[in-house]
């Protein structure tokens, strides 16, 4: 199942995995408000309505349970609070599903059997479901079914969330989350903390920090006056792109470290040059499946740019410590060190297996394929997985008749997030930035194929030409991220965010279409 | 790399080649057996990669009780099967094909196979001077390939204009020994996306595009994949076109570097090719089982924002 996932464009080689299995004789299911190329590969498209996805997995959910193919033998030993998910998905019956996402309830039928009868099965997704103001409700409805069914710790089944860089993965692996050390180790706890504070001869904050939305509302409040940004473009990535925009612009001191001048470097006090981590230093990265493989230096640095260990090892000596001049492989190490499941990894082991899979403990352990394994463990080992029961609600940015379409907007086959790196090679696939619409809705709002208009949200506007798109279903409308100094998109979107993941509705927004006035002044054009 | 499910316990079949006994598991190819037995064995159209398509016969072996030969690539093994692979039969019948593909191909750019023709002593001119080629002949007319049958002094050939239709890369299909793999890796075996298929037939077939319309009107997507299998040159990026054509490409002065593409998560490892401080071309290792060898249009092409893009290339190409 790929659930707000295009990966036949956005991981074309997980999705040549996908085809294998697809002639091997699996089955793919496909859930997308676009009818996209990865669609088209698939047994069955449920084209729901944009951030209708809890209605659908509570509607899957509670089919499941209808039709006695729930496993119970898994809920009992290895869950928790199967009664209430009960109780709570027991209204979202497939007329009512069908009502709220436009999928026909025969279709959600058939999904809900083909999960749960298949011997193994696995659910992808990316930020078609993150990218909401309830992410993490929708992330926790779609685990619900895994364990409904008990398509986890399995071989062959389980989740899997499709990481949309190379090193996503590693960055929340590596601690740069607000609440985590290296490893996934709590900065709440005291024995972790205590850990790392004796490695480093320093105090860590007891407490968690902000994630990127809270640091935009600490600015906003004014508790946070000074950024130190590392290759991150928020001046364009970020949803509600003028806020972001005045909120950095208002910052006390502003420091990015970036291989290029961005948007975001040119507000900056200071502008620290860097290399391309992939192909100018040394060191890892993490893929979606927890791999972590080594990068290599193929190039010398331009001019003044230096890879990020060095700057931010003179960034120490600054401030007073002295850290030598490690090289990568030596940060490695020390990671190794205090953080239990890369202990294993080696730069000798990584590179003569062509990467490991965390949890890996020591120098023998194989690394792991997949997770979870504990939850077959006979007794089982470690606490029980609760189901979490979470309730349907329509996107923040509502559609109405002032602002009738709803925008959802995503990745394209050539091209990456701003445009920053994919910029720059000569892709014949690259068109710039269209509102792409139905014919349908070309029709019904006078906006011609080609034409030119105002797009305009809530939010702000933008000038655009219009592209027919006849995959699309009328009411529905798609643009990329991928050309934000031709068209910045992120104007539109909505800054709404799931309070608990920080990540904003890019995936819903209200738009409607404007004529741009034709000019009156008789000139020859 | 981590275990997976158990494996089925697979059988494995001895049988006799050059002599010499070797076993190897079930379902093995008689390549598998002689390249574990230490044979080398010629091919042009196989590649691990790729599923085989018995193509090119030039890894083809006498196996006694089979009246014709057979494709090492594709055949599998067979319990007590007597495999010759250096009888005159055989070396007769590589040496035959390796010349009418020389004959009839520039393989200039195609050292594997000129190494093969010549271990075969092979002697592609005794079929005469290449003969003058077809005006006119051209893929935009679905012509490509074709030549009036010659007398017998010259011997045909496929010469024909290269075709450079966008800026990532070029075909020069007179280098092409239509070996299928890139219509292989545009089809089933990777990339899924059949822009591209063998048209004609006899000595017209040839690799076309949808009518053979220019790329950027076809199906392609750019991954590149055929530029990734082609093993003599007639696919190329643009990037060694154009250094080739200036005679500033340099093997000898490149390094490669494996890394991971940065665009998304899946992990393909990058094998750059880098000059004089440049990343000129970018392969993946068909061994390394995320990517099996396969790119997308990123990975591949999206490289240039690490390097300051030279002068556009020019528009045309002669």
């Amino acid at each position: 199942m790929l659930w707000g996932s295009n990966a036949r464009e956005t991981h074309p080689i997980f999705f040549h995995h996908v085809l294998r299995g697809l002639r091997n004789g699996a089955r793919l299911y496909a859930v997308d408000p676009r009818r996209t190329t990865s669609a088209q590969w698939a047994h069955a498209w449920l084209g729901l309505q944009v951030g209708s996805d809890i209605a659908l997995a509570n509607a899957i959910g509670r089919e499941i349970i209808a039709a006695g193919l729930a496993n119970e033998t898994f809920i009992a030993r290895a869950t928790a609070g199967f009664d209430e998910y009960r109780r709570c998905v027991d209204r979202y019956t497939l007329d009512y599903a069908q009502r709220e996402t436009g999928v026909p309830a025969e279709t959600i039928r058939e999904l809900a059997h083909a999960y749960a009868r298949a011997d193994r099965a696995m659910i992808c997704w990316t930020l078609g479901v993150t990218e909401h103001h309830n992410a993490v409700d929708t992330v926790l409805a779609i685990i619900d079914l895994a364990l409904l069914t008990g398509h986890v710790g399995r071989y062959g089944s389980g989740l899997n969330p499709l990481r949309g860089q190379n090193n996503v993965q590693g960055g929340g692996d590596m601690g740069a989350l607000p609440d985590r050390l290296p490893g996934f180790q709590h900065v709440e706890d005291d024995a972790a903390r205590a850990k790392f504070e004796r490695a480093w001869g320093v105090r860590i904050p007891p407490k968690r920090g902000w994630h990127l939305t809270g640091m935009f509302e600490a600015m906003e409040r004014g508790d946070l006056t000074a950024l130190y940004v590392i290759g991150e473009n928020p001046a364009q990535s970020e949803a509600d792109a003028g806020r972001a925009v005045r909120l950095l612009g208002g910052l006390g001191h502003l420091v990015v470290q970036d291989i290029f001048l961005t948007p975001t470097a040119e507000l900056a006090h200071v502008v620290l040059p860097a290399a391309a981590s992939w192909c100018e230093c040394e060191g890892t990265v993490t893929s979606s499946e927890r791999r972590v493989q080594r990068v290599r230096k193929a190039l010398e640095p331009p001019g003044e740019a230096r890879d990020d260990i060095t700057i931010i090892r003179d960034l120490a000596r600054r401030f007073g410590h002295n850290w030598g001049s490690p090289s990568a492989e030596d940060v490695w190490n020390e990671l190794r060190s205090l953080s239990p499941i890369h202990a294993g990894m080696s730069y000798r082991r990584l590179e003569a297996l062509g990467g490991l899979q965390w949890p890996c403990h020591d120098e023998t352990h194989p690394g792991e394929q997949f997770l979870h394994g504990r939850l077959w463990e006979e007794p089982l080992r470690g606490p029980r997985t609760p189901f979490h029961a979470v309730l349907h609600e329509p996107p923040v940015d509502p559609v109405d008749d002032e602002f009738p379409i709803r925008l959802t907007t995503g990745r394209q086959l050539d091209s990456f997030n701003t445009g920053v790196q994919s910029g720059l090679y000569r892709s014949p696939l690259r068109h710039g930035e269209t509102l792409q619409i139905s014919p349908d809705d070309g029709r019904r709002y006078g906006a011609l194929d080609g034409e030119r208009v105002r797009v305009r949200s809530r939010r702000g506007a933008v000038e655009v030409s219009v592209h027919y798109e006849g995959t699309l279903r009328p009411g529905l409308a798609f643009m990329t991220l991928h050309f934000p100094d031709e068209v910045a998109t992120n104007l539109l979107t909505i800054d709404a965010a799931d309070p608990r993941s920080g990540t904003a509705e890019f995936k819903a927004t209200a738009i409607r279409i404007e004529k741009i006035a034709t000019s009156t002044d008789g000139a020859e054009g | 790399m981590s275990v997976g499910p158990a494996a089925a316990p697979t059988g494995l079949v001895e049988l006799t080649i050059d002599g010499q006994t070797v076993q190897v598991p079930e379902g093995s190819a008689l390549l598998q057996a002689c390249r574990a037995r230490g044979v080398a064995t010629p091919t042009v159209c196989y590649a691990e990669n790729l599923t085989p398509v018995n193509v090119c016969r030039v890894c083809v072996v006498e196996v006694e009780g089979s009246r014709a030969l057979v494709p090492a690539c594709s055949r599998p093994v067979e319990r007590g099967m007597v495999v010759h692979t250096d009888s005159e039969r055989v070396r007769h019948s590589r040496r035959m094909v390796l010349e009418l593909l020389a004959s009839a191909t520039d393989l200039s750019l195609a050292p594997e196979v000129e190494e093969h023709l010549r271990r075969y002593g092979g002697r592609p001119e005794r079929f005469g001077p290449a003969a003058p080629p077809t005006p006119g002949a051209d893929h935009r007319h679905t012509q490509a390939g074709h030549h009036r049958p010659t007398d017998g002094s010259t011997a045909a050939t496929v010469t024909q204009p290269t075709l450079i239709d966008n800026e990532l890369y070029v075909r020069d299909y007179s280098r092409c020994v239509l070996c299928y793999k890139c219509v292989e890796a545009c089809g089933v075996d990777a990339q899924n996306t059949f822009a591209i298929a063998v048209a004609g037939r006899g000595f017209e077939a040839r690799i076309s595009t949808e009518f053979g319309l220019p790329l950027p009107d076809s199906a392609c997507v750019y991954c590149g994949n055929c530029i990734g299998v082609c093993p003599t040159g007639a696919l190329m990026f643009r990037s060694e076109h154009e250094m080739r054509r200036n005679g500033t490409w340099d093997e000898t002065r490149q390094q490669r570097t494996d890394t991971i593409c940065p665009y998304c998560g899946v992990g393909c490892t990058l094998t750059l090719h880098v000059q004089d401080g440049r990343i000129v071309k970018v392969s993946s290792p068909p061994e390394h089982d995320v990517a099996g060898g396969h790119l997308c249009i990123k990975g591949r092409f999206g490289w240039e924002f690490v390097q300051v893009l030279e002068d556009p290339a020019p528009a045309s190409d002669r």
